[in-house]
């Protein structure tokens, strides 16, 4: 079955899966995990160069930056303000208008402020940015987000790092009726069926980093959502069953022996 | 002289320019970007801004995040 290709703000990328590059043991597990994750678009985090250490080794020393897209973040920042200074400082390190936007409004649940959220993505929009906002699963927020020059949306699964899966299906469906832009469920994803969920509800992508990072085995687990993604999309694209209280044999009634 | 640089006192014999800082400093100009009193200084503007008594800087660059 043929599927349109995953494309945000103009660009196009072979993998619908996004994955971060934080909390992992080391750069070349890291590494590793990324390849086989297949994705080619990772997030990384701005944050001001230790100046007295200076033997630590480079991040980017461990992305192929060739085939990978890089995504920085605005991860940590609580008002719009300091989002917009770090997407800035984020441009200028890396070169290119791309921000996944981060407002956070609550230290334990890092929910996101979406009044920030929508006020620092108008800003950032005009300034010429892609902005993809990390947001939670609420459809009207998504939706003033699209109509603020939101790229994409990226409504939260779960809280960020719970690995607790999708914890409302039913807003994710209606956030994909409600917009026209790119939907790409990030955070709260924990193992493989979580991923293939949020692609059978419809998302155009998913973005993790600790369900990876965190595994046991990262680079077993980066390949088992590369095909977790997959599988979820084609299932979307083929258009499951409706769910029936009752049963509905598979094989003949007829032609049964000795009736 | 003194100078704040990512939050913490800094001491320079002299002003500098932002290039000669992050040589000084050895920092990837590439890798990096820059904040002078809270404005972002494009990279091909490194050699002309100088860095002066009383100045705060910022170098940022990529680390793993999600």
């Amino acid at each position: 079955m043929t599927d349109t290709p995953f494309v945000v703000a103009g660009r196009t990328f072979t993998s619908r899966l996004i994955v971060g590059t934080g909390k992992y043991s080391s750069f070349p597990v890291m590494a590793q995990a990324h390849e086989a994750s297949g994705a080619d678009m990772v997030t990384v985090a701005v944050r001001r160069v230790n100046i007295s250490d200076r033997s630590r080794e480079s991040l980017l020393d461990y992305i192929d930056t060739s085939r990978m897209f890089i995504l920085p973040n605005t991860a940590g920042c609580y008002t719009a303000d300091e989002a917009i200074r770090t997407a800035r400082l984020g441009r200028e390190a890396g070169l290119s208008e791309w921000v996944k936007l981060e407002v956070i409004g609550d230290e334990r649940t890092l929910f996101p402020d979406n009044e920030a959220l929508i006020e620092a993505t108008r800003v950032l929009v005009k300034e010429g940015f892609v902005v993809l906002p990390y947001t939670n699963d609420d459809p009207i927020a998504c939706r003033k987000l699209q109509d603020a020059g939101a790229a994409a949306v990226m409504p939260a699964g779960a809280p960020i790092g719970s690995g607790l899966g999708i914890q409302n299906a039913n807003n994710i469906r209606i956030i994909r009726e409600f917009i026209r832009v790119p939907l790409i469920v990030d955070a709260g994803v924990g193992t493989a069926s979580d991923a293939s969920l949020a692609m059978e509800l419809g998302a155009d992508g998913v973005l993790m980093n600790t369900a990876i990072a965190g595994a046991e085995h990262p680079v077993a687990m980066a390949e088992a959502m590369r095909h977790a993604v997959i599988a979820g999309r084609l299932a979307y694209l083929a258009g499951r069953i409706p769910k029936k209280m009752y049963a509905s044999a598979s094989s003949p009634v007829e032609g049964m022996v000795g009736r | 002289m003194e100078i704040t640089l990512n939050g913490e006192r800094f001491e320079l014999e002299e002003p500098l320019s932002v290039t000669a800082l992050l040589a000084r400093l050895d920092i990837d100009p590439r890798r990096v970007a820059v904040e002078h009193n809270q404005d972002i200084i494009k990279r091909h503007r490194f050699p002309e801004v100088v860095v002066g008594d009383g100045d705060t800087i910022e170098i940022v660059n990529f680390v793993g995040g999600g």
